[in-house]
């Protein structure tokens, strides 16, 4: 744990340099804190007065004219000034409480990390409860089903990305194996239904698992070449696979139709009874009025139960010796080879899995989409899903949940931000910036939470307490 | 004389070249069922390479290795895959610079160890995801013995505690436990007092004692803490240059004049002596 070289930590030798430094903590009182951020106003002031303040616009004359613009400039000097004095009072109030308790401040952490443990399984039921009621509340929030629709789309790409993202988390956050091309397996799932559906009329049911298993068959003909490399080389050799798969998906025109893609790619049926206004259909059979958003609502559940079971058995997994030995290979490659654990098959079992879950995502994908094309499956995909897993923290479901949540539902919010306008500009196209945002929350992220939005490692298993394990110990593989 | 009498391991002509430079030149050698044998050696006299010949993290260019294990079947170390000399041959061994997985729990580590004879009870994760009964007790088990092995180790009120946060003695006493746990009939100590206090390396002298004493396991380890390896070895071997320059019980090794050469260097007079002697 690195402690910020910081005065008020280190430990006074004596009682009465302590007591010095508890006193002149004290003494920094309200009105020293007022001139601080007075002085700092000031400054602010001096440098909008000429930058914000005066403007030449053109009149009605078409003639310049220096306009002023002095409500701004107060804006951002009591800004300013705000901003100053808080973060110095919140400052000085951490520094004395800290002083105050005896305690050092390795404690403390150890407190939050078990606080957060605490939370952590409550915050998971807390989604799982809002996902499980998402319909309803978007049906309610829009005013109605049909309006819903846009919400429902965007909550059915959220917790596709969510699946993948805990795919890709038993490769990635659990075995420590960087995957930069796990779109691969996501493409193969697609395809598998496609093809399927297109050329042989199998049914979604059908290929939903084959499309998993055939994923992993892939994943493990990938993973046999890639077994002895670590780190850098492993990124590089599984991005090149990644798009191996698309080119080869792209040229073999004969199988995959090129880059025309796939198109009326069968609908999923609710259990063989199609979603359609015929006499056959689900909403006739169950006698309800027919409403095309049944189907979209049945994807809704379906996506959410497959992202759920992903989770299961991933944390199912976590508990077992495969998930332990996942792990220990993060941990330390050599030390499972000297316990006599086959790393080859271990490695191997994490590829298959992972992209067995990808499969299955991209099948569903088929489904919903209607329509596959390898563009679909540029390498960008792959850099999010990783994204969605680092910055969720390696091998937390919860975080990575998050993650996925956030880097799919925000560009959407981003898009509709048009009061935005009012400041920038009518020309002024927020979608337009979603990629610079997304750098600047990456770098923020790596800045403030270098390991992801949930650090801490729970352990398996316990004999009188389960406490997390802070992420200084827990190591993030090395390839 | 265990190690002529009956030996658990048998290293026959063993050598180790890396491209040009030969590391281990023809080197045999016993090591005795039951026995505390050491081998010792100034820097870069091979020791290292021995046991990562032995463990199978080298292959070497000559020679056989075959380990006896306790049933009587024999296995040649050099033809097994690394990871099945500690599964199958039973050797097991720990490392220079402690290899604890430091993010995980005491627990977990000693749970990893015994991962063979999980998978297998968790019927390769198939039974284990269905939670039957055989996979829990298995487990249940799994953790009686590590709890077992925190036990001996002084170490059980760490059980919970990440690895990496444990002091150094205690890792070290660690990486033995979960070295134990794999039940080896021989196990390697590459160094295991190293960085030790006084009282530390007596407590882990007991150790090594009781392991040897009641668990059936033969101990084979790399020390240069003469005060270890003077008071438990049964056999000493003392490697200079990639050979075996004497072997035998600590007494006749302590009065060997090769191995106190080797260790102290010779005097010019005597070095004069041993050149005509050569006749160069």
């Amino acid at each position: 744990m690195g402690t910020p070289m910081n005065i008020h930590q280190l430990p006074p030798t004596t009682a009465a340099s302590r007591k010095q430094i508890t006193d002149r903590l004290k003494t920094i009182d309200l009105e020293g804190l007022a001139k601080d951020s007075a002085l700092t106003a000031i400054i602010v002031l001096l440098l909008c007065v000429p930058i914000i303040g005066f403007k030449l616009e053109k009149n009605q004359f078409n003639i310049l004219e220096l306009a002023s613009h002095w409500g701004w400039v107060v804006t951002f000097v009591i800004a300013t000034f705000l901003f100053r004095f808080v973060r110095l009072a919140s400052a000085t109030y951490r520094n004395r409480t800290k002083e105050s308790s005896p305690t050092s401040a390795k404690p403390q952490i150890e407190e939050e990390s078990s606080l957060s443990a605490k939370l952590l399984p409550l915050t998971g039921y807390i989604l799982v409860g809002i996902a499980f009621t998402f319909p309803i509340i978007a049906a309610v929030a829009t005013g109605g089903l049909a309006a819903s629709r846009s919400w429902l789309d965007l909550a059915i790409l959220a917790l596709t990305y969510v699946m993948l993202g805990w795919g890709l988390n038993i490769v990635v956050g659990l075995a420590g194996l960087l995957d930069l091309g796990y779109v691969a397996f996501y493409a193969v799932g697609a395809y598998t239904y496609a093809l399927l559906a297109t050329n042989f009329g199998v049914s979604f049911w059908i290929c939903l698992p084959l499309a998993g298993i055939l994923a992993a068959f892939w994943g493990i003909i990938l993973g046999f070449p890639i077994l002895r490399l670590r780190g850098d080389y492993l990124a590089i050799v599984t991005l090149a696979f990644g798009e191996i798969t698309r080119l080869v998906l792209l040229n073999w025109e004969s199988f995959s139709n090129g880059a025309n893609g796939i198109s009326s790619i069968p609908k999923v049926t609710f259990f063989g009874i199609p979603f359609t206004s015929a006499d056959n259909g689900f909403a006739a059979t169950f006698g309800l009025p027919y409403d095309a958003m049944h189907r979209w609502i049945f994807l809704y559940y379906l996506i959410l139960a497959l992202a759920l079971l992903t989770n299961f058995i991933t944390i199912r997994m976590r508990r077992l010796p495969i998930g332990r030995a996942w792990e220990a290979l993060r941990e330390d490659e050599t030390a499972c080879r000297s316990l006599g654990i086959n790393t080859r098959n271990t490695k191997l079992t994490a590829f298959a899995i992972g992209a067995m879950f990808g499969g299955i995502a991209g099948a569903f994908f088929s489904a919903r989409q209607g329509f596959v094309s390898p563009e679909s499956f540029n390498f960008m995909e792959s850099a999010i899903i990783l994204a969605i897993v680092v910055l969720g923290g390696m091998g937390s479901q919860v975080g990575v949940a998050i993650a996925a949540v956030v880097l799919t539902v925000a560009p959407e919010l981003l898009r509709n931000m048009t009061f935005l306008k009012n400041f920038f500009g009518d020309s002024f196209d927020p979608s337009e910036y979603r990629l610079l945002l997304f750098g600047l929350a990456m770098v923020a992220m790596m800045v403030w939470r270098p390991r992801g939005l949930i650090s801490v490692r729970n352990p398996t298993v316990s004999i009188n307490k389960t406490k997390a394990i802070g992420a200084n110990l827990v190591k993030e593989g090395h390839g | 004389m265990r190690w002529l009498s009956d030996p658990v391991l048998t290293v026959e002509h063993l050598t180790m070249r890396f491209d040009g430079l030969t590391a281990i030149n023809d080197l045999s050698l016993n090591v005795g069922r039951g026995d505390i044998t050491a081998v010792i050696g100034p820097n870069g006299a091979g020791k290292t390479t021995v046991f990562n010949c032995i463990t199978g993290f080298y292959r070497p260019t000559e020679g056989m290795l075959s380990l006896k294990d306790k049933t009587g079947s024999t296995h040649l170390l050099e033809r097994l895959p690394g990871h099945d000399i500690t599964w199958k041959a039973k050797v097991a061994r720990t490392f220079q610079n402690i290899r604890l997985f430091s993010g995980m729990t005491v627990l977990e580590n000693l749970l990893v160890a015994q991962h063979n004879n999980l998978m297998i009870s968790s019927g390769f994760s198939i039974l284990g995801l269905l939670g039957t009964r055989g996979y829990r007790n298995a487990e249940k088990q799994a953790i009686d013995k590590a709890m077992l092995w925190l036990e001996r180790t002084g170490l059980t009120s760490w059980a919970d505690e990440p690895a990496g946060a444990l002091a150094y003695g205690d890792q070290r006493r660690l990486e033995i436990a979960r070295a134990m746990c794999t039940e080896p009939s021989l196990l390697c100590l590459d160094e295991p007092a190293a960085g030790l206090n006084p009282k530390e390396s007596s407590q882990l002298n007991e150790l090594l004692l009781a392991i040897c004493n009641h668990h059936n396991t033969s101990v084979l380890l790399i020390e240069h803490d003469m005060s270890v390896v003077m008071q438990i070895s049964d056999h000493i071997i003392v490697l200079d240059y990639g050979s075996k320059i004497a072997d035998g019980t600590p007494e006749e090794i302590k009065n060997d004049p090769k191995v106190i050469a080797a260790y102290l260097g010779v005097d010019d007079e005597e070095l004069e002596k041993l050149e005509t002697e050569a006749q160069i």
